[in-house]
């Protein structure tokens, strides 16, 4: 008899989507039938401030099949109040109503929507929409506008603003022996995920739609839907099954679904619209930042000053922050910190959180500055670090629920071949090329955020799991359906995971690496309540082996509930319901932040990054054979699919680091760059070796699954790895990201 | 003014359609919105992103790039045509099992594109692979994975050669 304990929790089991993805079933936002089906494309402003003074609308009404053209003047009331129009990430501030008035707030704002009966009438229509407008002088250049920063007045809910300064930073850093300043810029980014933003609105009769929509949150559409149009949550069904990559981008509601709902309920007829590669490049986006760092170490290379300064870029309507100067306080033990972040504000859309908000670019200038202030003391930037490192987070004075940095550095280190590295910068040539190493600290927080979940046994020993959560490529999907697996001992394909739609139990939005842990521990109890069930029926069965157990003495495996001690006395799942005369067992769960806990701990993530980059002598072409990233995140719950969150990160880090970047016309206020050909994103030939490893961490304390997240930790250091590589390699120190060839050989 | 239709025929997946057409109606859009084959990505509308990779009489191309009427004729295999039966293609199984896609949306592009590739002839190393994979993006960063998918393959395709030599 099978009594091998089978866990699938930490097996690299393949993706349960996979052959839907492979095959082409797995169906997007704008995949979706409805009859009689509109198709409805955005017309954008074309000046960054301003006001509409006349849309030309009488040419594209005149082609065949466009059924109607709104604009501010004839669009579909939505809710007067600013608070209906928030959703649950929005920042403090005003949130964006398209078509709200004639006021032009950025470029590529949309002022008109037109519908047709075909996706090429309304295509041609729309590029028929003429505006003339009344300019206003606007600003895009986060430079000009950086002396007007200002610190938020109302904080953003669940950013903790920086925190009051410790010791004497200014006096320290005059003292010091070894010290550094420098200024650093990191250009905007755009999240460009693969799928175009679309939403597909099927008319069900009076008030009633269900959605398809590209978003990192069902509920969260699903109650701004209900909030802006006065229509009640249960009437309003929003599925995101498949989400073609988001990264932060669609866990705010996008104008289209604004659009397709609008144009639903004034048409009663079903909706879809699909932003262009190039509307997207105005939604939101990583704000550009700026950064003013001094560090200062004492002889022993011990940190005694730290004072970082941030200046992001946000709109004109709302407040949108991150935690960008924070981490700076809390990676190394030091006593004398100082870190400030102001806003300026740019006539832009809102920017949005991109994969990793905040610490994507807070760390990379922040460890940029260690590695300069590393080779000013003539100490090894790793060894630097290992001398630095904090034992508690000196920010809020608490203890880490685990930090297995250590291992982190010690393994990442071997892999690269850290001893290979040259003290001096510039020293290594292999042929045309000068080869460097370079490493930095990465570190996420590990969120624990409110979820619930329900599961459902049926008598043939098929489970069901369920919550509203999101796969935008996470492997959501996937680890449900192990955890489900693990907890009641039963076969992966006989789990049904359910997500991906907002009738489903409550689920926060799918970002801040949080799902794994949350809406995983949800699933988790759910089982576990039905165990429970189980165990007490088993228990009453006439002949049970089970009848002295109690709950702990039991196990579930190979579908069975059977004695921890003598696995061969159990009984079959099905059995068990059968005797009990039951259809069916419901558990449902939930799981919540430790209030209580968090009074004296912290949770992080931690990575260490090691990059190998050879740049050419003579034209500064930067290659990187090879990347480790070492992380420490808790239990790794699918190894296969967890690498992948790393590998992505990691491929966006080096966009960070060497392509990617909006390029604005300041004069027009308009990205020039806005498409796939020259905004670069990674490329199958700019991505070679990346290795992932993951430590051991053992943490009981994070969330009832000893998970901590993964998918933003790969991006973090990454890009401070790749031009601290560059600057051993070169001797030149770039602190302008990206760090395109032209930054090299000036 | 009534839209001007060409009638025309395409055979996708081996099933023929007899279609009349808009002489601006794109493959991508035919295939998407006409014959519901959504397997077929827009990713861009541009040919920047590679996500509507197609095989089109065994080469691949955009389709977002292609318009309609000039494949008359044409023999077009999208991501739905590449498994036979319900057996997946060599290509699609190596997919899974090496994680290579994520959201899974450039993946039918990066399919069709890596299909052709095995036929071909031009890969000798690693490097080409990633070269000549470079016209299909993936911004969930799967690249070396879907290089280990096609290396695996191709691998296995040339111990297949070589045996039967």
């Amino acid at each position: 008899m099978e009594t091998a304990n089978i866990h699938h929790i930490g097996n690299p089991t393949n993706r349960v989507d996979g052959r839907l993805k492979v095959t082409g079933a797995a169906r997007y936002a704008a995949e979706h039938e409805a009859s009689g089906l509109l198709h409805g494309v955005i017309v954008s402003a074309t000046v960054a401030a301003g006001r509409v003074v006349s849309l030309e609308t009488e040419r594209a009404l005149s082609v065949p099949g466009v059924v109607e053209i709104f604009t501010h003047e004839n669009r579909g009331s939505g809710a007067w109040l600013d608070r209906n129009w928030k959703d649950e990430v929005a920042p403090p501030g005003h949130p964006f109503r398209p078509l709200h008035s004639d006021r032009i707030l950025f470029a590529g704002q949309p002022i008109a929507l037109v519908v047709a009966e075909t996706l090429e009438a309304a295509r041609d229509a729309a590029s028929l929409v003429t505006a003339a407008y009344e300019v206003e002088q606007h600003c895009t250049e986060l430079e000009v506008k950086r002396s007007e920063a200002y610190e938020p007045p109302e904080k953003r809910s669940g950013i903790p603003p920086p925190p009051e300064p410790r010791g004497k930073p200014e006096d320290a850093f005059e003292r010091a022996r070894h010290r550094i300043a420098a200024d650093y810029r990191i250009r905007a980014e755009h999240h460009n995920p693969m799928e175009l933003f679309a939403t597909t609105c099927v008319y069900e009769g009076k008030d009633k739609l269900t959605i398809y929509e590209k978003t990192q949150g069902s509920q969260n559409s699903q109650g701004y839907v209900a909030s802006v149009f006065g229509l009640k949550t249960k009437n309003v069904r929003v599925i995101n099954h498949y989400v073609g990559g988001a990264f932060g981008s669609a866990l705010r509601p996008q104008q289209q679904l604004f659009f397709a709902v609008m144009a639903s309920l004034e048409l009663k007829r079903s909706v879809r619209v699909v932003l262009t590669r190039s509307q997207m490049f105005y939604i939101g986006y990583r704000p550009e930042t700026r950064h003013a760092i001094s560090m200062a170490a004492d002889n022993e290379g011990r940190l005694t000053s730290i004072i970082h300064g941030a200046v992001a870029a946000t709109s004109h309507y709302e407040d949108y922050q991150e935690s960008i100067v924070n981490w700076s306080g809390m990676m190394y033990h030091c006593d004398n910190v100082k870190l400030s972040y102001g806003l300026a504000k740019l006539n832009t859309a809102t920017p949005c959180d991109m994969r990793a908000p905040g610490a994507a670019v807070g760390v990379t200038a922040f460890e940029c500055a260690v590695d300069e202030l590393a080779h000013e003391a003539g100490i090894d930037p790793l060894e630097f670090r290992k001398r630095n490192f904090a034992t508690l987070d000196e920010n809020m004075g608490k203890q880490f629920t685990s930090k297995a940095l250590s291992a982190c550095y010690h393994q990442g280190a071997a892999r690269i071949g850290w001893e290979r590295r040259s003290a001096e910068p510039g020293a290594v040539r292999d042929g045309h090329e000068l080869v460097g190493l370079g490493m930095a600290t990465g570190m996420w927080e590990a969120f624990l955020m409110k979820a619930s979940a329900e599961a459902k046994l049926t008598p043939d020993g098929r489970l069901q799991v369920s919550t509203a959560a999101s796969d935008i490529g996470t492997g959501t999907w996937t680890i449900l359906a192990q955890i489900g697996a693990d907890a009641l001992g039963l076969p992966v394909e006989d789990v049904t995971p359910m997500i991906g739609d907002s009738s489903l139990p409550a689920s926060p939005v799918e970002g801040g690496s949080w799902t794994a842990a949350s809406n995983g521990s949800a699933v988790l109890a759910a089982c576990e309540a039905i165990k429970q069930t189980l165990f007490k029926h088993a228990r009453k069965m006439a002949n049970s082996p089970l009848t002295a157990a109690s709950f702990d003495e039991v196990v579930f495996l190979s579908g069975r509930i059977a004695l921890r001690t003598d696995p061969d006395r159990g009984l079959s799942l099905p059995e068990v319901m059968h005797a009990s005369d039951l259809d069916e067992i419901r558990g449902s769960g939930k799981a919540a932040p430790k209030l209580l806990q968090m009074r004296k701990y912290v949770s992080y993530t931690h990575s260490a990054v090691f990059t190998e980059v050879r740049v050419d002598r003579d034209i500064g072409i930067v290659r990187i054979p090879k990347i480790v990233c070492a992380v420490a995140a808790g239990k790794i719950i699918n190894p296969k699919t967890a690498r992948s969150q790393i590998l992505g990160g990691v491929v966006m880090g080096i966009g960070m680091a060497l392509h990617e970047e909006a390029m604005t016309d300041h004069r027009l206020g308009k990205i020039m760059n806005h498409n796939l050909a020259e905004y670069h994103v990674p490329a199958h030939a700019d991505i070679a070796d990346i290795e992932v490893i993951f430590v051991d961490e053992q943490d009981e304390k994070v969330s009832p699954l000893g998970v901590k997240g993964l998918g933003e930790i790969g991006i973090v250091g990454t890009a401070a790895a790749v031009a601290n590589a560059i600057f051993s390699a070169t001797g030149k120190r770039v602190r302008d990201f990206p760090i395109t060839l032209d930054k090299i050989i000036r | 003014m009534d839209t001007p239709k060409i009638e025309i025929a395409l055979t996708v997946n081996g099933v023929r359609h007899d279609i009349a057409v808009a002489p601006w109606e794109t493959l991508l859009d035919v295939l998407r919105e006409r014959l519901h084959l959504t397997g077929s990505k827009k990713g861009c509308d541009q040919g920047q992103c590679g996500a509507c990779t197609v095989l089109v009489d065994g080469e691949r191309i955009n389709s977002c790039l292609a318009l309609v009427v000039s494949r008359d004729g044409a023999a077009i295999t999208t991501v739905e045509g590449l498994a036979e039966g319900g057996e997946l293609h060599p290509l699609q199984a190596a997919f899974i099992e090496h994680d290579a896609f994520q959201c899974g949306y450039c993946t039918p592009g990066q399919l069709c594109s890596g299909v052709a590739l095995l036929h071909e002839g031009r890969v000798h190393t690693r490097e080409d692979i990633r070269e000549l994979m470079s016209g299909n993006l993936c911004r969930c960063g799967a690249y070396t994975n879907i290089a280990d998918a096609i290396e695996t393959v191709l691998d296995r395709q040339n111990a297949g050669r070589e045996a039967a030599e």
